[in-house]
């Protein structure tokens, strides 16, 4: 091996260009808007999201509640479907 | 690989490949003029343009001609028809030389047989330059020059392409010899690599398996590895981002360990062995670099392990009195394989005085009932990883992979009382409802899992502990080796 063949190296990562996408604006009130609350499966997720949900609910939004089958693993793809065509805005509960 | 890119046709009639340097190339020189004057006859020289006097050559001074047709030895005969091989024969061997020829009495003179010698394509001194030279048009990947001021070692770790030792820079000489391991093409997909989802190519893990410092014989074994970590039954997206100390744990198995030269005895979860070092690291690497995942960002284990560099061991099979971890998920005897298995470093469970079964199993219930928390249960796999010394105890009584499972397990039921949270002072337990649970195992049904490896002396066993199990978390995958 020559110390000119080491000069050239391949390039271990996925090369991936990132398809980027344009944030929503964020909405200026929640007033009348549907609200997703994913809840992750995490042990008392629950407990922070029904407080979220009675906030919520007192300032005019509708509320939906999902959940992950697992935190584990990423929602399913039917799931962050049926979310984006049911809702304009989601809150993701992480807990521990 | 087959060297069939840009194929240099071959004229048609009878080619010989020869090199000045070869002793049979210059006994056969009268069979040449021979040949020449019976049949269209086309003579390669490697390393002489001047070789032989008669027939003129044709140089092949670059060894396109060689690498290309994969002449492995010199002479070479091969028959061409409508610029296609029909056949070859290699050194001389006069009624091989007659058949391919079809010309008979050849070198009267000579005795019937003589070797030939190495070709030059295939010396190991030029086969490297040669392969990226002709061959490396199938490497994929991005070439990155490395500035002649600059240190290759250090660039890599500033692109945070290392795990935090240093690795071996993948350059296409590298790397092409790397895939000589496998017999996959280089663009074959392996496996969708989390957490960004890539589709990994068989030439990326070879470069994540360079710079891990595998040897090419290593390469079917990461490419297993990671086609068995990177699927929604292993979840390697879940055990990446889980805060507990868990990795990828490789538990490999068949004559093929031995072939390659892992270790299964003394120290064999631990350093100095280069298989057994660098092929958990190259599936890791895979995940760092092509799925994306490093600490501090999916990665968030809150203290991991160092088994997280990269933990893979081979069992003794060949020894092993209750079989093997893949066998116990359904691959045959004999048939190389690999397990990977979400877990943690290693503890160690010390018993030195047993001699009869049920006391052995005793103490290993004990030690694995406090794997993670002794209070929790069910949630956990584990493997337990015994040497000779304490296999001996329950090979010596009769018994095998199932009954020692069943006999340890004996000892790991707890009635729910003492196992709900609040139970024995402490906070973390199951839930209040399973307080009336008469009694509760340690392992869901195949949790407890065994493998066979260690050195001869000590009487301890090594408890790997496993993460969030089944559907809710991971599956041990098993898998049989593709080479």
């Amino acid at each position: 091996m020559t110390a000119t063949a080491t000069r050239t190296i391949l390039d271990p990562t996925s090369e991936r260009v990132v398809a980027e996408r344009q944030r929503l604006a964020r909405p200026s009130s929640l007033d009348g808007l549907t609200v997703g609350l994913l809840d992750i499966s995490k042990p008392r997720g629950d407990v922070f999201l029904n407080r979220i949900e009675e906030r919520l609910v007192g300032i005019g939004a509708t509320v939906k509640r999902y959940r992950k089958p697992t935190f584990t693993k990423p929602a399913p793809v039917d799931l962050r479907h049926q979310i984006s065509v049911e809702c304009q805005v989601v809150i993701e509960a992480l807990a521990d | 690989m087959a060297h069939d890119r840009d194929l240099p046709v071959l004229p048609d009639g009878i080619v010989v490949v020869v090199k000045e340097e070869c002793a049979t190339c210059h006994a056969v020189e009268p069979v040449l003029v021979q040949l020449a004057g019976a049949t269209s006859l086309t003579v390669y020289s490697q390393d002489d343009a001047g070789f032989p006097a008669e027939p003129a050559p044709i140089h092949d001074a670059d060894l396109s001609v060689s690498w290309h047709h994969d002449i492995e030895t010199v002479p070479t005969v091969i028959r061409v028809v409508d610029g296609v091989e029909v056949e070859r024969t290699v050194g001389w061997h006069r009624p091989e030389w007659e058949r391919v020829t079809g010309v008979s009495g050849l070198g009267p003179d000579l005795p019937v047989m003589r070797p030939g010698c190495g070709s030059m394509s295939v010396d190991p001194d030029l086969v490297d330059a040669l392969d990226v030279r002709f061959g490396a048009s199938v490497l994929a990947a991005r070439r990155i020059d490395v500035a002649a001021a600059e240190d290759e070692m250090e660039m890599m770790f500033t692109r945070g392409w290392t795990d935090g030792l240093p690795v071996v820079p993948p350059t296409e000489e590298r790397v092409m010899r790397m895939l000589a391991g496998t017999s996959r093409a280089p663009s074959d997909i392996v496996a969708t690599v989390p957490p960004d989802l890539v589709d990994v190519t068989v030439e990326k893990v070879a470069i994540a398996a360079v710079m891990a410092g595998c040897l090419p014989e290593y390469l079917p074994w990461v490419l297993t590895a990671v086609e068995a970590a990177c699927n929604s039954e292993f979840n390697m997206h879940g055990l990446l981002a889980t805060t507990m100390p868990v990795g990828p744990v490789v538990v490999c198995s068949g004559p093929g360990t031995r072939a390659i030269g892992m270790n299964s005895g003394g120290n064999a979860l631990g350093q100095g062995n280069r298989a057994n070092s660098t092929i958990g690291r190259a599936m890791q690497l895979v995940v760092r670099n092509v799925g994306g995942g490093r600490p501090g960002e999916v990665d968030r284990a809150a203290h991991g392990s160092p088994g997280k560099i990269g933990f893979c061991f081979a069992e003794n099979d060949a020894e092993s009195p209750y079989g093997t971890l893949a066998g116990e998920h359904g691959i045959e005897s004999g048939v190389d394989a690999l397990t990977v298995f979400a877990g943690e470093g290693t503890r160690c469970v010390v018993d030195q005085l047993s001699r009869e079964p049920d006391s052995l199993a005793r103490s290993l219930a004990a030690g694995l009932q406090a794997m993670h928390h002794p209070k929790l249960v069910l949630g956990f796999d584990a493997i337990l990883v015994m040497g000779p010394e304490h296999a001996r105890v329950f090979a010596d009584a009769g018994w095998g992979r199932e009954q020692i499972v069943a006999g340890i397990s004996e000892h790991l039921n707890r009635p729910g009382s003492e196992l709900v949270r609040g139970a024995d002072g402490m906070a973390e337990g199951l839930p209040e409802a399973f307080a009336d649970a008469p009694s509760l195992p340690k392992f869901r049904p195949g949790g407890l899992m065994l493998a066979y490896a260690g050195g001869g002396a000590g009487l301890f066993s090594e408890i790997i502990g496993g993460w969030a199990n089944g559907d809710v978390g991971s599956k041990p995958v098993t898998r049989a080796v593709t080479y």
